[in-house]
């Protein structure tokens, strides 16, 4: 099992962008290099790539340098930050330009300028690398830089097995998610997803069991067509909390935000912050499993802010689940 | 029902709401007899503590008689006669299981605003903010009190509301403000602030044992009342001599062995400091006056405890770590954790220990409530403590 810190999802973009940062600390020190040589000794370097030494190159030169020494403190100092690859990238570039200009008005030495264009390229290729792995790896469809990535958890002071087996069963999960309708169980992997949107817009989903754990992971993601209308993956793990705590319950999710009318609606549906939603699933997660239902006050039990006040109507009551056992009914917590 | 309403910044109204409703399995719906404004109402009624919207009903502090249950409720009967915490707590969760009610863990449904500015969340509180819990107050004819199986105690016909009321609250904040301060014979204390609770932790100080208890505050009446009622041995008025040096002078030049801050974010002090804590709380830039807070650390000896039991709400400006960590100080505080002090407290209420009804200066009934808001903020008459009361109540102000 991976350690605590490194997750399934993340795994392969951490160790992708681990390999851009070392090979950005190797181009910080070429950049800072190259750029104080320029800055002191610009007839030097000149001579080296075998450009004028007039005092409009050497100015240029110096330009250059500052360039240089700038992109390489910005990799150092923001070794996971793309963007000062990228400065380097386009540095190349203009750098790539200006010695084809001199390699065209040069008569003699051109093979001087035709090595440092050579380097050049050679440094640009790097560039592009570095700038590419610390932009994170790219890939199929939950994989690609939109999906978003989150990981919430809480502590329950139940044990891990009966954290586990009231997750399990996928109908509980309503009572405790705010914006879960219903879930249908299809057959022993496959399940039908009934979520509350925006102007209670209804969102559906067949989500599908990728593993299953006893007592320590449950893991889904959502089946392209089947009527989804949410793409999106998720796991939960079940680890014992030291000192006799109960669980800690670690849920990691990433979902796709695609264009589109579904797009928004699902943007509405988890909020600004989807990470939030699940957080205060987890709240109510714990406190059904605590104290037996899902807590509620005069203020809460209304959508949006509303005073501290006694509603004047009594809503629904709120659901019940005993801390040890999960009879009860299953319709969905009205509260909010 | 009439209920006590918070409209905005000095604001208050007592208007017909709908009446409260059984929300949980585990709630008691409470008949309110008597009712007080608490010092950190002071600090709702000034708009400094955020996530208050126009039409909450206000209060903590309140007892009565139990005129509805959920059906989880086993240990509480209709008629019952109660006192109830002013911490909601669950007694199911790991923070209840270790006696830390006011943090429990599951009866804060907006816990993510608390957690936004706080890092955690505390437990929910009666009439006390959205951020925590958005629960309706106390200050009203009825009033819906969640986790009735846990909070609330109930208490016998020989002892006067005015006796047992101020256990919801005040006397418990007092006593554990006393508590933190790991009193060992021969101790001197120093309270800072000598309003209801400041009161209650100079009387609970001298409970736990306290050699003398030096109380400070600015009105001469609260200064009278700590030492003709609470106990306080000295007292000193901030406006009239230095603190720091009176205190090293009633100390022998040890300051203090422990300080309790009963004052918190509102406190007042002398030009220019004053003035600076005034301009950067009108700023934003902090949202709390420390003013108290600092003197207390800095009078306090080598190696003792400061004491906060003063509500902050946020931030506060120029904190003397300088002198906790060079001088080996210990801060220790929290919102009072009511349920545990309960049964202890009215056991010394009921041995004649303390009668905690010393500090009430006021009664009205509930109608009046504005009236007692102001009265309360503005120290008029003597003010030191405002009890409100439902029904039969004589109209007039003063008791």
């Amino acid at each position: 099992m991976a350690t605590d810190r490194t997750y399934e999802f993340g795994e392969r973009r951490a160790h992708a962008r681990g390999r851009g940062e070392r090979l950005a600390r190797g181009l910080a020190w070429f950049s800072v290099g190259l750029g104080l040589a320029e800055l002191t000794a610009p007839g030097g370097v000149a001579r080296t790539i075998g450009v004028s030494r007039d005092r409009r190159v050497l100015g240029a030169m110096r330009v250059l340098g500052a360039r240089e020494l700038a992109a390489g403190i910005g990799l150092f100092a923001r070794p996971r930050s793309a963007a000062f690859a990228w400065m380097r990238l386009t540095g190349d570039l203009i750098d790539l330009a200006l010695l084809g200009t001199a390699f065209g008005l040069r008569r003699r030495g051109r093979e001087r300028v035709l090595g440092a264009i050579g380097a050049v390229a050679g440094v640009s290729v790097l560039d592009l690398l570095a700038g590419k792995r610390l932009s994170g790896a790219r890939g199929g469809a939950l994989e690609a830089g939109r999906a978003q990535h989150f990981r919430e958890s809480i502590t329950i002071g139940r044990p891990v097995e009966e954290v586990y087996r009231f997750w399990r069963d996928f109908q509980n999960l309503p009572r405790f998610m705010a914006h879960l309708d219903t879930v249908e169980i299809l057959d022993e992997r496959r399940s039908h997803w009934v979520a509350r949107g925006p102007a209670d817009r209804s969102i559906e989903w067949q989500a599908e069991l990728v593993e299953d754990v006893p007592n320590e992971r449950i893991a889904w993601r959502s089946i392209a067509g089947a009527g989804t209308e949410l793409e999106h993956a998720g796991s939960v793990r079940f680890v014992a909390a030291p000192g006799g705590r109960g669980t800690e319950v670690h849920v990691e999710m990433r979902y796709d935000a695609p264009f589109g009318r579904v797009g928004v609606a699902l943007a509405k549906l988890f909020g600004r912050a989807p990470a939030q939603e699940v957080k205060g699933d987890l709240k109510r997660l714990k406190q059904v499993l605590e104290t037996g239902e899902v807590i509620r006050s005069d203020a809460s039990i209304h959508s949006g802010m509303h005073p501290a006040r006694p509603p004047e109507q009594a809503p629904a009551p709120s659901d019940r689940v005993r801390p040890n056992g999960h009879e009860g009914s299953t319709t969905r917590e009205e509260n909010r | 029902m009439r209920a006590t309403c918070w409209l905005g910044k000095r604001e208050v109204r007592v208007e017909t709401v709908p009446d409260p409703k059984i929300l949980n399995a585990r709630d008691a719906i409470v008949r309110v007899t008597s009712t007080a404004i608490c010092g950190s109402d002071l600090h709702l009624y000034d708009g400094i503590i955020p996530t208050m919207e126009s039409g909450d009903i206000l209060g903590h502090e309140f007892m009565g008689e139990v005129v509805e249950v959920g059906p989880e409720v086993k240990n509480l009967a209709v008629g019952d006669r109660v006192v109830v915490p002013f911490p909601i707590a669950c007694g199911n969760c790991a923070s209840c299981h270790k006696g830390l009610f006011s943090l429990c863990e599951n009866s804060n449904p907006n816990a993510w605003m608390a957690e936004k500015l706080l890092g955690h969340s505390p437990a929910g509180l009666f009439g006390y903010s959205h951020m925590l819990g958005g629960f309706a107050g106390g200050q009203a004819e009825y009033v819906r009190v969640p986790f009735a199986d846990v909070g609330p105690i109930k208490v016998p016909n020989t002892l006067t509301d005015d006796q047992v009321l101020l256990l919801s609250d005040i006397f418990p904040t007092g006593y554990m403000g006393a508590e933190m301060c790991g009193i060992e014979p021969g101790d001197v204390i120093a309270v800072f602030g000598a309003g209801p609770v400041g009161q209650l932790a100079i009387a609970s100080a001298r409970l736990l044992g306290a050699e003398r208890v030096i109380a400070i505050d600015r009105f001469d009446y609260r200064l009278r009342s700590a030492r003709e009622r609470a106990g306080a041995s000295e007292t000193i008025n901030y406006e009239e001599e230095d603190v720091q040096e009176a205190l090293l002078e009633l100390t022998g030049g040890r300051g203090p062995d422990a300080c309790i801050d009963a004052v918190g974010g509102e406190s007042h002090g002398h030009f220019p400091i004053y003035a600076y804590d005034r301009v950067k709380q009108a700023l934003m830039l902090e949202t709390d006056r420390p003013i108290a807070l600092r003197q207390a650390i800095r009078a306090c000896g080598n190696g003792g405890t400061v004491s906060v039991i003063g509500v902050y709400g946020g931030f506060i400006d120029k904190f003397p770590m300088g002198a906790v960590m060079n001088r080996g100080l210990t801060i220790r505080s929290g919102q009072c954790n009511v349920q545990r002090y309960l049964k202890p407290l009215l056991e010394r209420i009921e041995r004649g220990e303390i009668d905690p009804s010393f500090v009430i200066s006021h009664h009205m009934p509930l109608e009046s409530a504005p009236r007692g808001y102001e009265m309360f903020l503005h120290k008029e008459d003597d003010c030191l403590k405002v009890v409100l009361q439902t029904g039969g109540v004589p109209s007039s102000l003063a008791s």
